[in-house]
């Protein structure tokens, strides 16, 4: 039968156009796809690995900025209590310093004040031992005769404003 | 908006199907000839044709040019609209004139020599061009006396409509013929080329892409043949020969689009298509001599062994060689499976929309109302049958592939240890890595 009986003409054609294509697409053709898929299947699925690293760096980037941030509010706060500390213990010591030099200088004007009250004691005694002198010896002048009486009369009288 | 335009497309497509099958010509020749040679028909439509039929016509044809080798060994080139007069015949009944296409004889002047040619009826070239060769009176009295006594002969032998070997008989004349070589461009020669264009431009339209878009993931019709591509070959070609499919990887390819495009042109009815191309064994023959050849020309070491001393008992390879007689018995029978499978899928699909198609005209005898059921129910199975097809196409593509890709695996196989193979497959999928790292650095 015809249908089953190949065709010269048809074989020789068939066989040259599938030669022809085969050359063609096997040189321009398949080897182009081929590698583009390839490529494009290494450049998707780096792509992907790249996103998914760059998600957790950006995760892990995140947390180590709430790390610091943490950590220097920690700071902040331990400075802060430092300061308010330090506030204090230099109060404290200016206080304690002050009180001191306060309490020197009225150290220094108690001393002073007992040197010049001594000495105006001992001014006064003198002034007071003139004019008793004085006093003496006008009563001396009065009153000879008694001479001694007197003198301890008046060393009395002394005594008593001494002990005053 | 997309797919209604796509619904009135069908529905147009549709219409002028029917419109095809109530074409004044076709029906005409139903109601002259009463009942029709539905064989003739059915193997006008599958086989290969000089001309092609302009579209809706049964009468016009594409001329196409004939190249022939005479008997004297010149190549000659004409025109196949010579083959064929165009006559006006008036309808007796009717009185309608319409046109018929008659065979003529062709004469060729080349090298002040003439030629002549005839496209044979009765003769055992029947729908071939024959070289012919007119005879004296007495030698043709001679020929014409011989057969009436040979018994085998059939047929009204002074009219020359009975087929004698050797001798054409055209308008009641018996002439020498001379079948000579011939490669013209026939209608499936015609349709293998567009079909081959068609796959070169489906490929270059992807290689194009690359060259303009790059890495871009392409869509539509580009995304569609690569996955087609991709399809094939990670999911056969890869599968099967893992490290050697780079290296078979073209052909397989070309033959998986080429089945694929000849198959559904086959299936178009019209000018660019109707060609009956892989239901052609000459088309499928050639795919399968091809497959042969690399089978056996790459076969391993490994693959020669299996044939001529297979692991088997002794005593079924060594006095008689059952084994060996059996492998090499397959080594043909393979390729032969395959043209056949695809030829016989293929041209069986052809046929049964045919017939459907016929059962208009077989029914057109029995009255208007079997004419009308069978309009409806042939085209419904017609369009059935033509979409099933679509999917065999697809198939029967799919399956050569598969084959081929199988026997060509077999064929180059190393050897089957578990452990050489596994190897090579961790090797295979270790490879894409350093790929990987190449193109990062470009």
């Amino acid at each position: 039968m015809e249908l089953f009986t190949p065709d010269f003409g048809l074989v020789f054609w068939m066989f040259i156009a599938f030669i022809i294509l085969f050359v063609v697409l096997a040189i321009w053709g398949w080897p182009v796809i081929l590698k583009n898929m390839d490529q494009r299947a290494d450049t998707i699925d780096k792509g992907v690995e790249y996103a998914r690293e760059a998600k957790a760096q950006l995760d892990s980037a995140k947390e180590q900025a709430q790390k610091y941030m943490e950590e220097a509010q920690q700071q902040q706060a331990e400075m802060l209590r430092e300061a308010a500390r330090m506030k204090t213990q230099l109060i404290e010591e200016a206080r304690k310093e002050a009180s001191d030099e306060a309490k020197k200088v009225m150290d220094a004007a108690k001393v002073s004040i007992e040197q010049q009250r001594k000495e105006a004691e001992l001014q006064f005694r003198n002034e007071v031992s003139k004019f008793s002198l004085n006093i003496a010896e006008k009563v001396v002048r009065n009153n000879l005769s008694d001479d001694k009486s007197h003198a301890a009369l008046v060393d009395k009288m002394l005594d008593e404003i001494e002990s005053n | 908006m997309r797919l209604l335009m796509n619904k009135r497309f069908s529905v147009i497509l549709i219409f002028l199907m029917v419109i095809g099958l109530f074409n004044p010509v076709s029906l005409k020749a139903s109601e002259e000839e009463g009942n029709i040679d539905v064989k003739e028909i059915i193997f006008h439509h599958l086989g290969d044709g000089y001309g092609w039929e302009v579209p809706f016509s049964h009468v016009y044809r594409i001329p196409l040019p004939v190249i022939v080798r005479a008997e004297d060994g010149k190549w000659i080139c004409f025109s196949s609209a010579r083959l064929t007069e165009y006559l006006e015949e008036t309808d007796p009944t009717t009185g309608k004139v319409h046109v018929i296409a008659a065979p003529k004889i062709v004469d060729v002047e080349k090298d002040g020599k003439t030629y002549q040619f005839v496209l044979a009826h009765v003769s055992k070239h029947k729908n071939k061009v024959v070289q012919i060769f007119p005879m004296a009176p007495e030698e043709e009295a001679k020929v014409k006396s011989e057969a009436k006594n040979n018994p085998e002969i059939q047929g009204d032998i002074d009219k020359a409509e009975a087929v004698i070997g050797g001798y054409v008989g055209f308008n009641e004349v018996y002439y020498k013929e001379y079948k000579p070589h011939d490669i013209s461009i026939t209608k499936n020669v015609l349709a293998l080329l567009i079909a081959a264009v068609i796959v070169t431009a489906m490929v270059m339209s992807v290689v194009w892409w690359y060259y303009r878009k790059g890495m871009k993931a392409p869509r539509k019709g580009v995304g569609f043949m690569e996955m087609l591509i991709d399809f094939i070959y990670s999911g056969v070609i890869k599968a099967t020969l893992h490290e050697r499919a780079k290296k078979y990887a073209p052909f397989l390819l070309t033959c998986f689009f080429f089945i694929l495009v000849m198959n559904l042109v086959g299936l178009i009815v019209i000018f660019p298509g109707g060609a009956n191309l892989t239901g052609n064994i000459a088309i499928t023959l050639v795919l399968a001599v091809l497959v042969f050849i690399i089978t056996n020309i790459m076969g391993s070491k490994h693959y020669w062994k299996e044939i001529f001393w297979p692991d088997v008992p002794l005593f079924l390879k060594f006095p008689i060689p059952i084994m060996q007689f059996i492998e090499i018995f397959g080594i043909f029978t393979k390729p032969a499976a395959l043209c056949v499978r695809l030829f016989a899928n293929m041209m069986g699909g052809h046929m049964i929309v045919i017939t459907l198609t016929l059962l208009i005209f077989i029914f057109a005898a029995f009255g208007a109302v079997a004419a009308g059921g069978s309009v409806f129910v042939s085209v419904l199975f017609s369009i059935f049958m033509l979409c099933l097809d679509v999917l065999v196409s697809f198939i029967q593509a799919y399956v050569f592939t598969l084959l081929a890709t199988i026997f060509i695996s077999m064929s180059t196989d190393k050897g089957h240890h578990e452990a050489h193979g596994h190897k090579e497959e961790t090797k295979e999928e270790a490879q894409p890595a350093p790929q990987g790292n190449q193109v990062a650095k470009a």
